[in-house]
């Protein structure tokens, strides 16, 4: 079997509510529903596994409710997996499970490995730092105790994400949603991590700021070779930004494959509802 | 009044109980062990409210014996009211002896200020502290800050520095500057002025910090290293008095306080008012300064 993943995901389970036997059987897109029947438990994300590759960029797409920003957020270790295992290669060469690690290597993982935007700037952002100090943050969690070398690295960042430097020391609350968004992007990639974790970085922007901001994440994808996991509702955003797809509903993967084969050509009768309705 | 006739004292010897004093005892052993840590203790009812000084006194009264020699000061001042009242009390209730220098006492109980003249190993100063987590600033729940110390997950406080930084171009915490205890625990020095920071660090005596409204002792045992937090580039400084001498005694190395005298003419004076006694009548009593780096 190929070795050379960055990320594997192995029966990754979330489920709210009482975890009873059987409870994965009787949820899912078969039967229609995520809820179960007998005890009224959500299964939020159900036995998923899949590989990620270096420089690749899997995207997510599912209706709301399908577990795809659950998924991410156990990955990022914001949410407590119910059970599964999630190996890293910069992690002890991915030998070892990651919900097994102590909270300190837990969040030097985070810190160090790994880079999250999230849908609203407000979760991914702390508003009474400036900009600047919101990447600082982000560089002082890897022990980088020179203001200089934070000052540089900050205009370097907000350079790149095209937010004007000489804002560099407001508040990201007097910016607008797509600046504050690219603030955000600019702290998850301060450390140089490996993995980037894009939870519908997207929603919420006006037409033309999202293309910007799609633009720049394409761009730092190339210039640095970030693997990235994109989760997005919107097709428009996996067909431009994305190698390869899983299509989620109700917790499962129902279908999965490169992006433009399951957009041309959708198999599961899901995916074919969701295409379909693409405007 | 019900007239006591059982007992001869009307209160236990040094107000608490004996088994809350020997509570509190643990608890600062405890808080000995665990440089910078910030222990919980009961915290019990004091003849004043909580916040005022009841932290200091739990320690001070747990601490105290009749061949005790007490001094207590406020904000560098044996003369201002609330130490006066505390030092009465302490000593309606422990019979032990009392006095303003510094170097005689062997329990010092203070407020915003660590003396100038250097204390012994035969020396305890207790310190009135009114938040004891230096972390509350930046995290609102204590579940969170005591995860935070758990972890020495202290990037918060370090871009609250660099923030202080970029606005002010220089590290200014004002009083109470965050300190690195034993290169484990950012504590908090209690509101000292940066002035005193450097002197926590390798000291002779030992030191206690007891915030009695948020119920918590920390300590900085003797000879241990406290390094204030300041970045490779950016150095922690102390306040600058320049150009300015004592008008009392023309000092002009130790933490001044500016005043006013009955014209609104503006003058400086030693803050540490039994240091400013001893530097008039002479010998000047051993000082550790501290040199800001350039």
């Amino acid at each position: 079997m190929d070795n050379n993943w960055l990320l594997r995901v192995q029966n990754l389970t979330k489920i709210y509510g009482q975890a009873t036997p059987g409870v994965l059987e009787r949820t899912g897109p078969l039967a229609n529903t995520n809820i179960d029947p007998k005890t009224g438990a959500v299964v939020a994300v159900s036995n998923i596994s899949f590989d990620l590759y270096p420089g690749e960029v899997l995207g997510i797409v599912g209706e709301s409710g399908s577990g795809k920003s659950t998924l991410v957020q156990m990955l990022y270790f914001d949410q407590e997996a119910t059970s599964g295992e999630v190996n890293f290669k910069p992690v002890e060469d991915g030998k070892i499970n990651l919900f097994d690690l102590s909270n300190q290597k837990k969040r030097y993982t985070r810190n160090h490995l790994m880079g999250m935007v999230y849908q609203n700037p407000r979760d991914g952002l702390n508003f009474r730092f400036s900009s600047g100090g919101n990447i600082a943050e982000k560089l002082l969690m890897a022990n980088v105790f020179h203001v200089g070398k934070i000052r540089i690295r900050g205009t370097d960042l907000l350079t790149k994400t095209e937010v004007p430097v000489k804002r560099m020391d407001e508040s990201p609350a007097r910016f607008s949603g797509g600046m504050q968004q690219r603030v955000q992007i600019a702290k998850a990639i301060a450390n140089n991590p490996p993995l980037l974790l894009l939870d519908e970085v997207t929603s919420g922007l006006d037409v033309s700021v999202q293309a910007k901001v799609l633009d720049l994440i394409r761009g730092l994808q190339q210039d640095l070779g970030i693997s990235m996991i994109v989760v997005s509702h919107d097709l428009g955003v996996i067909r431009m930004l994305t190698d390869r797809t899983m299509v989620l509903k109700h917790g499962h993967i129902v279908e999965q494959g490169l992006t433009d084969q399951i957009l041309q050509d959708p198999q599961h009768g899901y995916t074919q509802l969701l295409v379909s309705s693409l405007l | 009044m019900i007239e006591n006739k059982k007992y001869k004292d009307s209160f236990n010897y040094a107000y608490i109980d004996e088994f809350t004093k020997k509570e509190i005892r643990r608890k600062t052993l405890k808080a000995v062990c665990i440089p910078g840590y910030q222990v919980p203790y009961s915290s019990p009812e004091m003849p004043i409210s909580r916040g005022w000084g009841t932290g200091g006194l739990h320690l001070t009264l747990s601490l105290v014996g009749p061949n005790d020699v007490l001094k207590v000061i406020d904000q560098g001042s044996d003369a201002s009211v609330n130490a006066c009242n505390l030092r009465l009390f302490v000593q309606e209730m422990a019979k032990c002896a009392l006095t303003f220098n510094t170097g005689e006492a062997t329990i010092i109980q203070s407020r915003h200020r660590v003396p100038e003249e250097i204390m012994t190993e035969k020396q305890i100063l207790v310190l009135q502290v009114p938040q004891p987590e230096p972390l509350r600033g930046v995290e609102r729940h204590e579940a969170k800050t005591r995860m935070m110390h758990a972890e020495a997950d202290y990037a918060k406080i370090w871009v609250t520095l660099y923030e202080a930084y970029v606005r002010s171009g220089a590290l200014r915490s004002g009083a109470g500057h965050p300190i690195m205890v034993n290169g484990r625990y950012v504590a908090t020095p209690s509101p000292i002025p940066s002035w005193d920071v450097p002197n926590l660090s390798m000291a002779r005596c030992l030191y206690l910090f007891g915030a009695g409204r948020e119920k918590r002792i920390h300590c900085i045992p003797p000879f241990t290293r406290v390094e204030p937090l300041e970045f490779e580039d950016i150095r922690f400084k102390v306040e600058e008095f320049v150009d300015i001498k004592c008008s009392a005694s023309g000092e002009d190395k130790a933490f001044m306080d500016q005043i006013y005298d009955d014209d609104f003419n503006k003058s400086w004076v030693i803050n540490d008012s039994n240091f400013l006694d001893k530097v008039r009548q002479g010998p000047r009593p051993p000082q550790k300064l501290f040199t800001n780096p350039e």
